[in-house]
């Protein structure tokens, strides 16, 4: 286990290399000139020289790299161009709000998944399959800044039952957190749902026809009790360790949907960033999330070995 | 024991709630989220929605475009030209507490003139040097006379920041700003938003009525609206010309307009390799082929304006010598053939991403297609649009210039040899000479007639078509009393109450 | 027997009248009615895009000006866009732009990530360890990031934006490619293949190649659904098919601020997305039931 984690971890520096040079090039190769986006309409050719300058911008790309990669090591990610702020700062602000986003979207899509996924494997073949895998699929059959839009129309202008945008901290007010999470949550977990539900039927079908089930149904145990307490046990690890995976996609920024629903965490952050030019969020975000990413794949890996000894070794 | 504690925190609970309840809050949605908030080194229209709350300025506009005092009581220019003479109001204070004073005044125009990457320099290039004459006079000498100067001082330029307070943070001020405004600074979450606190020193303090402002950055224009409706905002900006029918209906909103400052047109680029860019015959054409009437119906809902020229026609400085044509096929089929061209052909579109400047150029495509001319629209972010028009690499480009109070801000540095926002790449000698010479006169008409002439010349070349003026659009509750708009869409907070 | 037992895999007619693996597929294919009730929805908008104009009632780019926003009605079945424009002609027209970036994308990534998982889980070693670090990278930026930024450096244009969706899709089909050849290159039929004496490039073509391409038919089928998605989320942000050629996508983004006013501006293309992206995940998930050795 010990060298299987080690393995894992000395992987992740060449990746996160990678990470490093993919999204820099991306930025840096994008058409326009982040001084000139800075400078906007009024154009005075000193203050663009002296934006170009103080961000390195008129040094070639290899040497920006260097010094983009020796802050990144010390703690520095640079500064956001736009708002003078510093990118460490501004993902520390945004990540409770992103988490929290993704917690609760993860919380919908695991309800909506595997309950899906249940139905499908149980009753397959059936009209209620169909019907719950169609519930399910709708999530990714549906672009989400268009079911996010329909979800704002009906919920908030014409019900008047939740805040169209914003966003409420946990901690400040509850309730009204929630309600300002609720929609978004709603979009981003439902296309989770999807994934969860596919692997949930799957694995209980596999497991439904196994021989621990026949044994179980053999010794005259009731139905509901065979799924719920011996096959779903069995079929819920890959779907948990899958979970933690699409934790770590909701953390890479729900990009379109933050956007709809004016929530300040690292979707909006982002795209924001890349239409303005501001390299170093950009680059930045991009950074953390990936790590993070990887982290909870590796957490995701170790977790299924130990629950499932035969991949041990 | 217990009880008590309960008991204690009750009352505590049911007094902060009642303390929140007590307080009113104006919640305003932003069609962007805006900048560094430093007065100095800020960009954006919608930064100066902001700081109509927290910076307060030298001089201030009304509906008629006329200067009125601000933080400053009024000003004289000398007979030369080159010096303006500004007295400034007495008792005013900063949200820090320092007093606001001619030295004071005149550290926030050094600031905007000398500090690194301000934007506020070309504003000022014309500025020598400020002298403090008393604690309440300034003067500021001029290289040359400049007419626009004061209305540069109803605008960032003219805003005043506390010394103390800006030389400490330097360029890290606009994380707090300090100003003199009738809001302070409470708090910024980046997309998220920004709020102001009632400043209870503030010198026109009886007129502000509202305890807090609180600003919503909300890109999706629907989304916006949305928010309107259901209670979550109060105010919007820049609501969409297509829901001015749906906002009217709704009894819990109201709709307050004023007719803008800017314009949206088409660049044609002078240097381009093509029939348009080479011939002003072929872009008298293209102008022609322009039906801005049916251009403002259909996209519009005729609720804007259409023009002709970079001032609106309610403006004084509009030509009436020149109104705006109607469409005129046959003439723009005979100017092509005039000019000896080949038709069809394709002229590479620029146009901004939108949904107003895509509807826009989809109209525009259509009715140019009639005679011959192939626009090829390609959308283009923003960042990759001021790249390519700065290097010339359109043919055409749809631009939409937010405009500014002064006439000069609308014509200097689009029309001068290699100025900054000559995209077009036109120069013409002449012009340059009349755009000199109408920045001298302080008298209107004078100005006006000095303008008569660069209106011929400009319109005879064509290197910018002038298709309409927005109407500024700010939609907000019917609760909210007392709100006019003013043509530079600012949202203006004094003198409003909440019921 | 040694040559049977090593082409029996890839569909041949065996001689016992056994059932076929392909046949096998089909039979179990076509006992989940949901699958084939989308196959039949996904014909009919191939069949609309390749007839477009022959089925369309109108120009999809003609402006009727005195015609704008209104209301479905006998003229105009789906009703006209901000533009005077009929929505029906432009969703069957769109349907073309929409579909084409849905397989294109999919064509791309599955040009470029095949090879390379095939490459790096054959050979295995360094190219292996390398390939494998730079696609968990890419795996590991935003999907979204990736291709906004492809798409704005490429150039706004349908076709760039296929490029864009393509090569943000291919790492999925390296892993995938890569994994299937790792599980399939230590069968016995492959061992016996390589004793025999063939050469890498033919057992990785003849006998690996058509062994995994069920798994990599329902993830072409899953990603044809999502590059759909994909192209109306880079239309709506400028970056897809440029005015005023109509797509699904571009459709949606004009219409969302007539939600309330001209509401038919954004169901139908939002309709023919949904069916359109369903049926395909209907139709992927059919073929991974067909195409799974587990299931009887």
């Amino acid at each position: 286990m010990l060298t299987f984690v080690g393995r894992r971890v000395l992987q992740l520096i060449p990746t996160l290399f990678f990470v490093s040079v993919i999204i820099f090039s991306l930025q840096h190769l994008l058409p326009g000139d982040p001084a000139l986006v800075m400078a906007g309409e009024e154009r005075d050719p000193a203050a663009i020289e002296q934006i170009r300058q103080h961000y390195h911008l008129d040094r070639p790309l290899p040497v920006q790299y260097v010094y983009w990669v020796k802050g990144a090591l010390s703690g520095d990610l640079g500064e956001s161009m736009r708002l003078k702020e510093p990118v460490l700062s501004l993902i520390v602000k945004k990540l409770p709000v992103t988490i929290t986003l993704a917690s609760i979207a993860i919380v919908i899509a695991l309800v909506i998944g595997v309950g899906a996924g249940i139905v499908s494997a149980v009753k397959k073949d059936s009209i209620w399959d169909y019907a719950a895998n169609v519930f399910a699929l709708w999530g990714i059959s549906t672009p989400n800044f268009w079911l996010g839009i329909m979800l704002i129309f009906l919920f908030s202008v014409k019900l008047g039952w939740l805040p169209a945008s914003g966003y409420v901290p946990l901690t400040e007010d509850w309730r009204a957190s929630l309600a300002t999470m609720v929609m978004p949550a709603f979009v981003l977990g439902n296309a989770i749902a999807a994934v969860l539900m596919r692997h949930t039927r799957s694995a209980m079908l596999h497991v439904l026809d196994s021989d621990y089930i026949r044994t179980a149904r053999a010794k005259g145990l009731l139905e509901h009790s065979v799924i719920f307490k011996h096959a779903l046990r069995n079929a819920l690890t890959p779907v948990i360790t899958l979970g933690a995976l699409e934790f770590g996609t909701l953390l890479s920024g729900a990009v379109l949907t933050e956007q709809i629903f004016t929530i300040p965490g690292f979707g909006k952050l982002i795209v924001d960033a890349v239409f303005n030019r501001d390299y170093a969020v950009v680059q930045g975000v991009v950074l953390v999330t990936a790590t993070a990413y990887m982290t909870l794949n590796l957490l995701a890996d170790m977790a299924y070995i130990l629950v499932n000894p035969r991949l041990r070794g | 024991m217990k009880a008590f504690r309960l008991a204690t925190a009750a009352v505590l609970f049911i007094a902060s709630a009642g303390i929140a309840c007590a307080q009113t809050a104006l919640r305003i949605g932003l069609a962007e989220d805006p900048d560094v908030l430093d007065p100095t080194l800020a960009r954006t229209y919608v930064g100066r929605i902001v700081f109509a709350s927290f910076c307060d300025k030298l001089f201030d506009i009304d509906e008629k475009l006329n200067v009125i005092p601000q933080l400053a009581l009024g000003y004289e220019t000398a007979p030369d030209g080159l010096s303006v003479t500004i007295k400034l109001r007495p008792n005013v204070k900063f949200h820090d507490g320092e007093q606001f004073n001619a030295d004071a005044a005149k550290y926030s125009l050094d600031r905007h003139m000398t500090m690194a990457g301000s934007f506020r320099k070309p504003e000022l290039a014309v500025v020598d040097h400020v002298e403090v004459v008393d604690p309440l006079t300034i003067k500021i000498f001029l290289k040359t006379p400049f007419a626009p100067l004061i209305a540069q001082l109803t605008d960032r330029s003219g805003m005043m920041v506390a010394p103390k307070a800006a030389s400490e943070a330097g360029d890290k001020f606009g994380l707090h700003p300090v100003c003199a405004g009738p809001y302070k600074f409470v708090e910024r979450v980046p997309q998220d938003r920004i709020v102001g606190e009632k400043f209870a020193d503030y010198w026109n303090k009886d007129n502000v009525h509202i305890d807090r402002i609180v600003y919503l950055p909300i890109s999706d224009d629907t989304v916006r609206l949305a928010n309107l409706k259901s209670g979550g905002l109060d105010l919007i900006e820049r609501a969409s010309a297509t829901d001015i029918k749906d906002i009217r209906s709704d009894p819990k909103l109201k709709l307050a307009t004023a007719l803008g400052l800017g314009y949206m047109g088409i660049d044609i680029n002078e240097r381009a390799k093509n029939p348009l860019g080479s011939s002003a015959v072929v872009r008298q054409a293209l102008d022609a082929a322009i039906d801005r009437e049916a251009l403002n119906q259909v996209v519009f809902n005729g609720e804007f304006v259409p023009g002709n020229q970079w001032v609106n026609p309610e403006n004084y400085y509009y030509q009436q010598n020149f109104p705006v044509p109607k469409r005129d096929v046959g003439r723009a089929k005979a100017l092509l053939k005039e000019a000896g061209v080949a038709t069809p052909f394709d002229v590479d579109f620029m146009v901004p991403k939108g949904a107003e400047p895509q509807s826009v150029a989809e109209v525009v495509q259509a009715m140019a297609a009639e005679i011959g001319i192939n626009m090829k629209i390609r959308v283009t972010e923003f960042a990759t649009s001021l790249k390519q028009a700065e290097a010339g690499e359109y043919e055409a480009y749809l631009l939409d210039w937010s405009g500014r109070s002064d006439p000069d801000g609308n014509l200097y540095s689009f029309y001068k040899c290699k100025a900054p926002l000559n995209y077009p790449g036109s120069c013409n000698s002449d012009i340059d000479k009349l755009l000199d010479e109408s920045r001298v006169p302080s008298d209107r008409a004078q100005r006006k007639a000095i303008y008569e002439k660069l209106t011929q010349l400009i319109l005879d070349n064509k290197p910018i078509l002038y298709l309409y003026h927005r109407r500024m659009l700010i939609a907000h509750t019917a609760r909210l009393e007392g709100y006019r708009q003013l043509p530079d869409g600012m949202v203006r907070v004094v003198g409003l109450t909440l019921k | 027997m040694a040559e049977a037992a090593l082409t029996a895999t890839a569909g041949a007619t065996s001689a016992e009248g056994v059932e076929t693996p392909t046949a096998r597929a089909i039979r179990r294919f076509k006992r989940r009615k949901g699958a084939l009730i989308a196959l039949f929805v996904i014909a009919i908008f191939i069949a609309a895009a390749a007839l477009a104009p022959l089925i369309s009632p109108y120009n999809p780019d003609l402006q009727t000006w005195s015609a704008v926003r209104k209301a479905p009605s006998a003229l105009h079945w789906f009703g006209t866009d901000d533009v005077g424009r009929d929505v029906l002609a432009r969703v069957i027209f769109g349907a073309r732009a929409s579909l084409l970036a849905g397989v294109i994308s999919v064509a791309i990534a599955l040009l470029v990530g095949v090879p390379v998982g095939l490459v790096s889980g054959y050979l295995g070693g360094f190219i292996d360890a390398l390939f494998s670090r730079i696609t968990d990278a890419l795996l590991a930026c935003p999907f979204l990031i990736l291709a906004i930024a492809l798409a704005a450096f490429l150039g706004p244009s349908l076709g760039n934006a296929m490029i864009a969706i393509g090569i943000t899709t291919t790492p999925i089909f390296i892993r995938l490619t890569r994994g299937q050849v790792m599980a399939v290159k230590v069968e016995d039929y492959v061992e016996a293949a390589r004793a025999v004496g063939n050469p890498h490039w033919r057992i990785a073509l003849v006998h690996i190649l058509p062994n995994i391409l069920p798994a990599l038919l329902v993830q072409a089928t899953l990603s044809i659904a999502a590059a759909i998605i994909a192209e109306a989320a880079l239309s709506f942000l400028g970056l897809g098919q440029q005015p005023p050629a109509p797509s699904w996508g571009s459709m949606l983004n004009a219409a969302q601020r007539f939600l309330v006013n001209a509401p038919w501006m954004a169901i139908w293309p939002g309709l023919a997305i949904f069916l359109t992206v369903l049926s395909f995940n209907l139709v992927g998930d059919g073929l991974r039931d067909a195409l799974d050795p587990r299931s009887r």
